[in-house]
């Protein structure tokens, strides 16, 4: 696992699809690769009310990804000092086995270069210290980039909040 | 080399403030202004395809003049003399024959409309008009019924209230980037949301409260919460003593309007609206019922808006955080403002040829009634209207009825679209010019009002790709050919800016900072038992409003119940998605991607009727029969059954966008008869009195 991670604060997410545009023109990519999704799950009726899921699926940054683990150039690497899962372009010859090998589906089709292209978090922005494009400009804030840690520090705090009892 | 430049996107009418990272003449990225708190970098997914809206290659690229029949799509390309040239004869011939009055101008509203405003006032046209027929006139008017000024005098504290209540107002899915996100704040610090539409539209996904209504019952329900607020003295009667006028006459009026009888009109339980009216009483005044944005809906939008403004007054959550507060501009902080063009130009004396502000008195005359342009050109009456400018507005997909509207337009010696995009209007032009892209050039500055109001940027990013202009270039270029030139001298607009900032010990270099100035550090609040500056005669919140009075029109309308549909036909609802603007981006690449084509909305039980699943193909078919088309339908319950729903701007028509062509369905198509069916108060037309003929497609 990288050491980083985009924490989904579904409470927040309204399903706008911005981080899908904003990771989409950061990227340059053409009509086809969508290196993150929304998935709309639902509506279905909770208590009586509509309610929806917006599923966000990046790519995890694995422990030990399969598409590293299925590219036969190296061009699938994981990045020893923060553990970012990128292709570099220049080794990929467009064997799609990493779109074979991911459990998830995260690797994705790039028709004008013929080769893969994937969620690296968009490591040249982290270099900066910045954070990927759907965390800067997301509308509600509900996706936060970081320590994995930190993120359920924050959600243990929130649910205190929610159960506090003053007896 | 790189550069930052501040501007305000374009993508919509929202306007947002922008951060623009350009890198050797191209644009890299766009983010929402990180100097201003509410954007720190927030943008919708129409902001960030900006960029692939730039460099689109299927946007109108040079000035084209048309060669074969209207609509024909036969075209010829010219430079920016000859069409200029070719457009200025036409109206030269046209004011000579008629007079400038017989020229009239449309566009989008919004801050940015000085320059072409002053170029119809200095060739003599008082035929200025914008969209807001389809939009929010009923709003305006029932504001201006009710304080004496519209409804841009207020803005809401959404992030302090304790409940928002919204009919239909869709604000997760129509979306303004801050509001959502203050919204989302204001959710997290336990507020409440009641959210009221026939469908369970993104909005009611997060509400705490959501009400399935009949739809075109909007007004009931109001009558009902009002007459409960009033039975069991659920009021401010602090503000209401205040500032009301017309509060004994109210009370009579809605004596009938038990939340039983309103049970039966919407389908809400009257138990619930009871216990509403109680939760809204104990938030009171940190409350806001929003009197919607978009309400061309119905014939009695006016009154069903107007009632949601006096439940505000009732629970006096006027100038209380959490409330409405009183937008201040400038003068209310001790500045000085920006100075306008529009203002040194004398009005025409021409009256309007709608008849707004005159005839129809009741009628602002502003932007007067675009729909009541379409009569006058079809009757010549009071006078003829021979040449239409639309300024990067789309009324085909806009106004109902695009074959009743085209018949208008045959009249016409002469249609210009100037638009950045191919819109169904321009395909129907004689003349298309391409306007530059927001990206592309700078624009008038504007005045931010708020309770921090500011001064706004606009400033060109890149040049304009292939031969767009900007649109201040343009409307300059045609008045100078015109012999109006002389109100047009300065010489680009970084020579404008210097002029509008003249009297305001602001500078451009100021602005340049950060994007914007702010005119006072602390947010400005009134006293709110003191200070609330109403413009009506009375000088109070006119229940009885004499503006109304005066034109012979009541304040109090009872209650019509709204037609039902006749088996197999429903109420064609339409609406906004997230990704996508009206009808003005169903063909840039990104937001196509991730929409491409709508579907129909369909209540479960009546899919069960009509024989169809989940996915099936449906042919709709409009009430006259004059035009049908198929769709996918999405079968649900979370729809009222008495009406079907399309996202708005699909099924376009113009070929040379391919990504959108001839995918889904328009509604406006579907609207026949109903250019001139309008709320005969607040003047919008009506949209929604429109039914459709839905049958399961048996050659799919």
């Amino acid at each position: 696992m990288s050491k980083y991670y985009i924490y989904q604060d579904t409470k927040r997410c309204i399903g706008c699809f911005s981080c899908e545009s904003h990771c989409k023109t950061k990227n340059n990519l053409p009509v086809g690769p969508r290196l993150t999704q929304i998935i709309p799950v639902g509506p279905k009726k909770i208590n009586n009310l509509p309610r929806m899921s917006y599923v966000f699926m990046p790519c995890f940054h694995c422990q030990e990804p399969w598409c590293v683990a299925a590219c036969p150039t190296g061009a699938m690497q994981k990045r020893p000092k923060d553990g970012i899962v990128f292709v570099d372009d220049t080794l990929c010859v467009g064997c799609k086995a990493c779109i074979t090998a991911c459990p998830w589906g995260t690797p994705q089709w790039n028709p004008d270069t013929g080769k893969a292209v994937k969620c690296d978090y968009c490591m040249d922005r982290v270099d900066q210290g910045l954070d990927p494009a759907c965390v800067t400009k997301c509308i509600t804030k509900c996706l936060h980039f970081g320590d994995p840690a930190k993120k359920a520090q924050s959600k243990r705090d929130r649910h205190a909040k929610k159960v506090a009892d003053f007896e | 080399m790189k550069e930052s430049v501040y501007s305000i996107c374009g993508m919509c009418t929202v306007r947002c403030p922008v951060k623009v990272e350009v890198e050797d003449g191209v644009v890299k990225w766009i983010e929402g202004n990180p100097n201003d708190p509410g954007m720190a970098g927030r943008l919708c997914a129409k902001g960030s395809a900006g960029l692939a809206m730039l460099y689109d290659y299927e946007r109108p690229q040079h000035p084209m003049i048309r060669e074969g029949k209207r609509g024909e799509g036969k075209w010829k390309k010219a430079s920016w003399d000859e069409a200029l040239d070719y457009i200025a004869d036409k109206l030269q011939a046209i004011i000579k024959k008629y007079g400038a009055k017989a020229i009239a101008l449309s566009d989008r509203g919004g801050p940015f409309r000085d320059i072409h405003r002053s170029f119809l006032r200095a060739i003599g046209s008082p035929n200025y008009y914008n969209h807001d027929c389809t939009c929010a006139r009923n709003v305006q008017h029932a504001a201006l019924s009710l304080f004496g000024s519209g409804r841009k005098t207020f803005n809401y504290d959404y992030g302090s209230c304790k409940h928002l209540v919204l009919y239909g107002r869709n604000v997760f899915e129509s979306l303004r980037v801050k509001q959502a996100g203050n919204i989302m704040n204001m959710l997290d610090c336990g507020g409440k949301i009641t959210y009221i539409d026939p469908r369970a539209a993104g909005t009611a996904m997060k509400a705490t409260r959501y009400w399935a209504i009949r739809p075109g019952t909007d007004y009931a329900l109001n009558l009902g919460i009002i007459h409960t607020v009033l039975r069991d003295k659920l009021y401010d009667a602090e503000f209401v003593n205040q500032w009301v006028l017309g509060l004994k006459e109210l009370e009579s009026f809605v004596v009938p309007y038990t939340p039983e009888w309103a049970a039966g009109e919407t389908g809400i339980p009257a138990n619930e609206i009871v216990e509403f009216a109680n939760e809204i009483a104990a938030d009171r005044p940190a409350v806001i019922f929003h009197p919607g944005w978009m309400v061309a809906r119905y014939s009695d939008s006016f009154y069903s808006i107007r009632s949601s403004y006096i439940l505000n007054a009732l629970m006096g959550a006027f100038e209380a955080p959490g409330g409405l507060f009183f937008q201040k501009g400038p003068g209310d902080v001790g500045a000085k403002g920006l100075k306008s063009l529009l203002d040194t130009i004398p009005k025409p004396e021409e009256m309007r040829v709608d008849g707004c502000g005159w005839k129809h008195k009741h009628f602002e005359a502003g932007p007067g009634l675009l729909h009541l342009l379409y009569p006058a050109i079809l009757s010549e009456d009071p006078y003829p209207v021979k040449a239409y400018i639309a300024f990067r507005h789309d009324p085909l997909l806009s106004l109902p009825d695009p074959e009743a509207q085209k018949k208008a337009f045959d009249k016409l010696d002469l249609l210009v679209a100037i638009d950045a995009n191919y819109s169904e209007t321009s395909w129907y032009a004689d003349v298309l010019l391409p306007s530059a892209t927001y990206l592309e050039k700078s624009s008038v500055l504007t005045t931010g009002k708020g309770l921090k109001p500011s001064f706004g940027l606009r400033k060109q990013a890149v040049e304009p790709r292939n031969d767009a202009k900007p649109d201040w270039w343009i409307f300059k270029s045609l008045a100078e050919r015109l012999g109006a030139g002389e109100y047009f001298k300065f010489k680009d607009m970084e020579a404008f800016w210097e002029w509008q900032l003249e009297d305001t010990g602001v500078t451009v270099s100021d602005l340049e900072k950060k994007g914007f100035v702010a005119l006072t550090d602390k947010p400005v609040w009134w006293n709110r038992l003191k200070d609330l500056k109403f413009k009506t005669p009375s000088k109070k919140i006119e229940f009885v409003s004499s503006r109304l009075e005066a034109s012979g029109i009541e304040s109090f309308k009872p209650y019509a119940s709204p037609q039902k549909p006749d088996e197999g036909y429903y109420r064609l609802a339409f609406g906004r998605s997230p990704v996508h603007t009206h009808g003005r981006t169903q063909n840039n690449p990104v937001l196509s991607e991730i929409m491409p084509v709508n579907q129909l909305w369909l209540n479960d039980e009546e899919a069960k009727k009509l024989g169809v699943a989940n996915g099936e193909q449906v042919r709709v078919t409009s009430a006259d029969g004059s035009h049908s088309g198929t769709i996918n339908v999405y079968v649900t319950e979370f729809i009222h059954p008495e009406s079907v729903f399309m996202v708005h701007g699909f099924g376009r028509k113009v070929p040379w966008q391919t990504r959108g062509y001839n995918k889904g369905l328009g509604d406006y198509r579907f609207e026949t008869g109903l250019l001139g069916v309008y709320d005969p108060v607040g003047g919008a037309n009506s949209l929604m009195e429109c039914f459709v003929k839905v049958e399961k497609e048996e050659n799919a």
